[in-house]
């Protein structure tokens, strides 16, 4: 709309300040009133998304960074011939016939052992002092003497995990008032852990474990860990990239650079970006009947879901690079195919190296995207208690079941145990360096290569 | 070219995946997620103490579990399916359908199903009329059924406060929601009178006057949650009036947000369990495919560890996360020893 009050003739109605620039009129008042009302909508949308992230973040770290850090008890174990190994040949064959459960009393002595010699005061059972432990010691000792059958008979110093219920009274999640009705621990057994932090014995720190382990079962929260988790995700993304790099930037040159245009190659590009916007748990069920019933590929493995996000992300794939090869000026190529370049030449010569930064950037950002995928991830099998020790061997990482980092996360949120639902929020802040990385990745790219024309 | 190498390298991974989809070395577990703590538990249990590897658990509810379990024989089906309840003929059927005849059924233990609710609310001393009287879409007023109208907790029993009433019952899906049908609305049903009143209506039909019983109302005041037990707990966190329906094990992990709520008297325990005081219990189940054994390495030896004294028994890490030890645990150790399955003794 113009305003054309200002411009009238002379003859019609005159008007109070008609005409004067420096005395703004009602109408224009109103127009500059909408404006400024627009920008300040502008401003509160930015506003309200920016408070969105804040809490967000600030939601996720304040929750989360407990993960990284974890109880620890220092002990001396002896490790008794008696118990470990009766025959005392130091054959490995019956050094591993002694499961888990009979290292319990070694820990047992050992805990009772250093409250005797610190002097501390307590009337609590035996199985009340083991309790402060985490029922991974046994297993951490059990791997230590099998590693190391030449130390049976040594007192040797361990670290071991303290119960997730004496870490969450070092982080201040489990209090006196809280465990009134808990089995698992007792204001006594709170006096003890007490009187063990003064004495040096039980400390929190810097938690490696759950950046480098493995899933562990619902009595043990303290000791699980997402690393195997991030190398099934890892495992998975290595598939997707050598797979649907390839394909998907082949597809797009055929289809871009060489494929005539008419009614099938309509229906193809329009195919294509429909594929983009199919829910991903669809690719999950394809990948069920396809990859695992009728091409009979090994339930769990990361192999099968890499190739069920292949799919999800091809589409990115396409779209992007077609996107990039388009941008790429076609005085490019008559000045290639004009110097005698086949149409070949022309492509992979001029054509492809001057889109290969947009390309990598859809890539990435396909690969990101993947990386945060669970819903297909539940119907191949990926989701659920997969403690698989870390692979050894790439074959072994694609092959062997493992989890993948949003499925871990799905699946510590659904445990009954409190600190699992910590663990989970640590395991959000990793997986969102890794997503904030590649994507920050893609963007340097995208501005230290990306040329405008 | 780096894009030659990709393209071999695509190909490679394929060759790989081609020769080694032969074997499968881990056992494959799924099914109900109250067996899932349990059954990860020895998982682990079992990979750390046995050269085999640990075996993979999945959850999704019994009847998921055991659907999956009867999709046929062979390294692309479980080997295992976890239980909240018994196999059905029904399902049994459906097993033999696609050639899952010999199956081996292995009771683990007994779980008690716990009303609990915000830790800061009131606290109920239920039977289970109270629970009939509260969510069944019929109930008996003046000896006619009608819609039931019950909107408060004091509505139904005026010993209670008035909250409103607004219950958080697990998803049929699972099989802790047959129990609770079971044990507890299907027994205020009769408690109540409501039972015989159905009966008579429908002609004495003695069926159909159950499936009247445990339907319950749809108006909201009962909600399904086909999630696990952690969506319940989010429920009650955020509607204290909530009361929800919880495996023993669960609460015992969450007593610092839940109260549980007693059955006509009893406070549940794995001792008022194990004693059979506490009503609401069930036996936890997992089942085995026999066609499985020898040709998945470690799976009789997983069944085996599984319900052996040290993990199963009265001490042991299962009873300490909540399972009511089973007393006839030898007979059932035994059946495992012999591969005995349902229906036969081969």
């Amino acid at each position: 709309m113009t305003d054309t009050s200002q411009f009238q003739t002379p003859g019609s109605q005159p008007r109070s300040h008609a005409g004067s620039l420096l005395q703004t009129d009602a109408r224009t008042k109103r127009r500059n009133a909408a404006e400024r009302r627009f920008r300040l909508y502008g401003k509160a949308a930015i506003a309200a998304g920016l408070l969105m992230l804040v809490i967000l973040v600030t939601t996720i770290l304040s929750r989360g960074t407990g993960a990284f850090t974890q109880t620890f008890m220092t002990l001396q174990v002896e490790l008794l011939e008696s118990k470990l190994d009766k025959k005392g040949n130091r054959d490995l064959g019956d050094i591993k016939k002694v499961s888990t459960f009979g290292y319990a009393p070694l820990i047992k002595g050992a805990v009772q052992a250093k409250i005797e010699s610190l002097g501390i005061e307590h009337d609590l059972k035996a199985k009340q002092l083991t309790g402060l432990l985490s029922k991974s010691a046994a297993a951490q000792l059990r791997n230590f003497v099998i590693a190391n059958p030449d130390q049976i008979g040594q007192t040797v110093e361990f670290r071991f995990l303290a119960s997730s219920r004496v870490d969450g009274y070092l982080k201040g999640r489990v209090s006196r008032d809280s465990i009134a009705n808990d089995k698992s621990i007792s204001p006594a057994q709170l006096d003890l852990v007490d009187a063990l932090i003064a004495a040096g014995v039980v400390e929190k720190t810097f938690n490696l474990d759950f950046i480098t382990g493995a899933d562990a079962s619902d009595q043990r929260p303290e000791a699980a860990g997402i690393g195997v988790a991030m190398l099934g995700s890892l495992s998975m993304m290595l598939v997707v990239l050598v797979l649907a790099l390839p394909i998907g930037v082949a597809a797009s040159i055929y289809l871009e650079e060489f494929a005539p245009k008419n009614w099938i190659t309509d229906i193809i590009e329009v195919n294509i970006s429909n594929l983009a916007a199919v829910p991903s748990i669809v690719f999950g069920i394809l990948g069920l009947a396809v990859f695992i019933n009728y091409m009979h590929l090994p339930m769990s493995a990361p192999l099968v879901g890499g190739l069920v996000l292949t799919l999800m992300t091809l589409p990115t794939i396409i779209i992007s690079t077609r996107a990039s090869l388009k941008s790429v000026p076609p005085s490019i190529r008559d000045a290639a195919l004009g110097v005698g370049a086949s149409k070949m030449q022309a492509v992979f010569h001029h054509v492809l190296p001057l889109a290969a930064p947009g390309i990598l950037t859809g890539t990435i950002i396909g690969l990101a995207q993947a990386l945060g995928e669970t819903a297909p991830l539940l119907l191949i099998g990926m989701v659920g208690f997969i403690a698989s020790n870390a692979p050894e061997t790439l074959a072994e990482g694609l092959l062997s079941p493992n989890s993948a980092m949003p499925a871990q996360i799905y699946e510590w949120a659904k445990r009954a145990d409190p600190a699992f639902y910590e663990r989970a929020w640590g395991g959000i802040i990793i997986l969102l360096v890794f997503l904030v990385t590649m994507n920050t990745v893609a963007v340097l790219l995208r501005r230290r290569f990306e040329r405008r024309w | 070219m780096s894009f030659v190498k990709l393209t071999t390298s695509a190909l490679t991974i394929a060759a790989v995946s081609a020769t080694a989809a032969a074997a499968r070395d881990q056992v494959q577990v799924a099914g109900s997620s109250t067996v899932l703590p349990y059954a990860s538990i020895v998982a682990e249990a079992f990979g750390e103490n046995f050269d085999f590897p640990t075996p993979v658990v999945e959850s999704g509810g019994s009847s998921a579990g055991l659907k999956r379990f009867c999709e046929g024989v062979g390294e692309n089906t479980i080997d295992i399916a976890n239980a909240s309840r018994a196999i059905k003929e029904k399902e049994i059927a459906a097993c033999a359908e696609n050639g899952v005849t010999d199956i081996i059924e292995v009771r683990i233990g007994y779980d008690g199903i716990v009303f609990a609710s915000d830790i800061q609310g009131n606290s109920f001393a239920y039977t289970p009329s109270d629970w009939f009287l509260a969510l069944s879409d019929q109930i008996l007023v003046d000896g006619a059924l009608v819609a039931n109208p019950n909107k408060t907790w004091a509505e139904v029993n005026a010993d209670f406060p008035a909250q409103d009433i607004q219950a958080f019952v697990p998803g049929t899906k699972h099989g802790t929601r047959e129990v609770f049908e079971d044990k507890v609305i299907l027994a205020g049903c009769e408690a109540t009178g409501a039972f015989d009143v159905l009966k008579e209506a429908n002609g004495g039909d003695k069926k159909a006057a159950e499936k009247a019983c445990i339907a319950l109302r749809t108006d909201g005041r009962s909600v399904d949650i086909d999630g696990d037990y952690t969506e319940t707990l989010a429920r009650i966190e955020s509607n204290k009036d909530g009361i929800g329906v919880f495996g023993l094990a669960f609460y015992e992990n969450n007593t610092d947000k839940l109260q549980v709520a007693t059955m006509s008297g009893i406070v549940p325990s794995t001792e008022s369990i194990a004693t059979g005081e506490y009503p609401v219990s069930r036996p936890l189940f997992f089942y085995v495919k026999k066609a499985h054994i020898g040709v998945i390495p470690g799976l009789k030896e997983f069944a085996e560890f599984f319900i052996a004294d040290e993990i199963a028994g009265e001490d042991g890490p299962l009873s300490e996360y909540g399972l009511v030890a089973d007393p006839e645990l030898a007979d059932t150790q035994e059946a495992v020893f012999d591969e005995a399955t349902i229906g036969g003794n081969s």
